[in-house]
């Protein structure tokens, strides 16, 4: 593979996070970089995957340039195998057909819980922000991959909300509240991968992007990091991720 | 605050009060919007900016409504357009944004940040199950999210119990039974029984569960035309109080397979609000609701033009 020369961050974000997807699985995605980093894997590696969004969607083949401003749209069932209501999609979720959810977040913490709810507190809140849609239901039910931008205001060590459930307080805390199942497992941003360490659910680096350094992460971060005893150096993107991924979004509407 | 589960003698005396028979109720936008009162609550089909029932919406504006409490999967401009205006205080949704090409709604934020309406968030599946609770007439339905996280902490009104049979943690939310829901769909017939084409969201236990349902419609068509494919009716005709007949009654939202969303609309509208979310919405209220004399009207304001292109984009769904 040629390495390929510029990139936004969105498209390195989108290429490194589709990678993280196998074929054959069945993924929840959410709109924006998700729902573009499971199509990217689709026309790539991924051949077989099939993607499922809460608009009530299984199987969508999103057309390239056509890219929905929602998973609620109509753009999101063009060659569908099924359309389905909202309830009925996320009820799959409950039943344990849905291998990884895959999506964006705003601020995460140590243990991969994501607030996408009230900045400051809830009572008397600094921003409202949107809420949880499927977030929670998604984050709640089964594995998790969150690809998001490294921020410091963005990784930080307690979140203000607990909007979708990471492993919560560590340790056994996610399986003690009756979420006996799924849990944070990939958390992919512009300067590294990150997973969670097997017992204590804190968020460790698997591998770093290309030309960052540990520090580089560390300070970016708000809380201190555990890297793992081999860390990882991420394949820079390709030629062919970069082209496909341009067709995909020619405008740019996800990846400016 | 504990919201209870819905009295069950109520909403079977409710039902039993309303005349369920076979009969044409084909009225005015302005007749409909006289059967919603103020301080209902009242339930919205469709998700985010899909089949949205936005000119039903414009409607109750128009009449002033007051005190509304609204409930919706997924809330996008049509929360904005009800708060801003003042008919609606409190929200209950999953979410309530502008969507990703647009970020946070600033109206949103400006009436729940100074207190003046409030947006209780559920998670999306649990807006379902209490629909469907609703729907089924039970009072709560059992989920496994929302556990462990503080969106459950928010939301006093659902209850985790150990379950009897298996000792697993589950959440019970309690059944969510709107006076009214406002519903639109590509066709009905005089008496209400509606087709929906395409992504049904959360519409058909929406129905079942309210009082009554207020439909808007693309087109009404022939009972006829109804009995000669019944497995595509969703909303059987005694759930329905009112049809209305509105033609891109979802403007400028997408109605599916007949329009896609009118966008440049949306921006003019985003551009006014974020500017400023009370003054910009004002603006926006004056020129595109309360000005116009008419639904054609409003059209007429979105302009020919785009409409043409999303009804383009719209029917191009069925192209191969």
């Amino acid at each position: 593979m040629t390495e390929a020369r510029t990139h936004t961050a969105a498209e390195l974000l989108t290429v490194l996070s589709a990678r993280q997807l196998k074929d054959g699985q069945v993924v929840f995605a959410g709109v924006g970089i998700p729902l573009l980093a499971a199509t990217l894997a689709q026309r790539l590696a991924c051949p077989g995957l099939t993607i499922l969004f809460e608009g009530g969607v299984i199987g969508t083949f999103i057309e390239r340039g056509k890219l929905p401003p929602s998973t609620n749209d109509q753009r999101c069932t063009k060659r569908a195998n099924m359309v389905l209501g909202s309830a009925e999609v996320l009820l799959l979720l409950q039943r344990g057909y849905v291998d990884v959810g895959f999506m964006g977040g705003a601020q995460i913490d140590q243990y991969g819980n994501l607030n996408s709810s009230f900045i400051g507190d809830p009572q008397n809140p600094k921003t409202r922000l949107p809420g949880t849609g499927g977030g929670n239901d998604i984050a709640s039910l089964t594995a998790m991959i969150v690809a998001m931008k490294h921020e410091k205001r963005r990784f930080v060590e307690q979140v203000d909300f607990i909007t979708s459930p990471g492993w919560l307080r560590g340790n056994d805390t996610r399986r003690e509240s009756g979420l006996g199942h799924g849990g944070m497992y990939r958390v992919v941003t512009d300067l590294a991968v990150f997973g969670f360490d097997e017992v204590t659910r804190r968020m460790t680096v698997v591998a770093l992007n290309p030309g960052v350094t540990r520090e580089q992460v560390q300070e970016n971060t708000g809380f201190p990091l555990i890297f793992n005893e081999r860390v990882g150096e991420t394949e820079p993107l390709s030629e062919e991720e970069l082209a496909v991924l341009r067709v995909l979004d020619p405008d740019r509407r996800y990846t400016a | 605050m504990m919201q209870q589960a819905p009295d069950y003698g109520r909403l079977r005396r409710d039902l039993a009060a309303r005349d369920r028979s076979l009969r044409e109720k084909v009225m005015s936008l302005e007749e409909a919007a006289a059967l919603v009162r103020d301080g209902d609550n009242v339930g919205i089909g469709g998700s985010t900016m899909s089949r949205t029932p936005m000119g039903m919406i414009w409607g109750l504006i128009r009449a002033r409504r007051r005190n509304l409490t609204c409930s919706r999967c997924i809330v996008s401009s049509d929360g904005d357009l009800l708060f801003g205006s003042g008919a609606c205080e409190r929200m209950i949704t999953s979410w309530f944004s502008q969507g990703i090409l647009w970020g946070i709604s600033k109206v949103m934020r400006h009436y729940v940040e100074t207190g003046k309406a409030r947006f209780d968030e559920w998670s999306h599946l649990a807006i379902g199950m209490r629909f469907r609770a609703g729907a089924m007439g039970v009072p709560f339905m059992p989920m496994r999210s929302m556990l462990g996280s503080d969106v459950l902490r928010q939301r006093p009104e659902a209850v985790e119990i150990e379950c009897p049979f298996t000792k697993d943690k589950v959440l019970l939310v309690p059944a969510l039974n709107p006076d009214v829901a406002l519903i639109h769909v590509q066709r009905c017939d005089a008496y209400g029984n509606a087709q929906i084409d395409g992504l049904t969201f959360m519409d058909l236990d929406l129905a079942i569960a309210a009082n009554k349902v207020i439909l808007t419609t693309e087109r009404i068509v022939s009972n006829d035309q109804i009995r000669r494919a019944p497995d595509l009716t969703k909303i059987p005709f005694f759930a329905v109080e009112a049809v209305v007949e509105l033609p891109f009654g979802c403007a400028p939202h997408e109605c599916y397979g007949v329009y896609e969303p009118m966008m440049r609309h949306m921006e003019e509208y985003v551009a006014l609000v974020n500017r400023d979310p009370v003054r910009g919405m004002e603006e926006y209220l004056d020129r595109f609701v309360y000005g116009p004399q008419s639904w054609a009207e409003f059209l007429s304001l979105i302009g020919v033009g785009e409409l043409l292109q999303a009804a383009r984009a719209g029917a191009s769904i069925y192209d191969d």
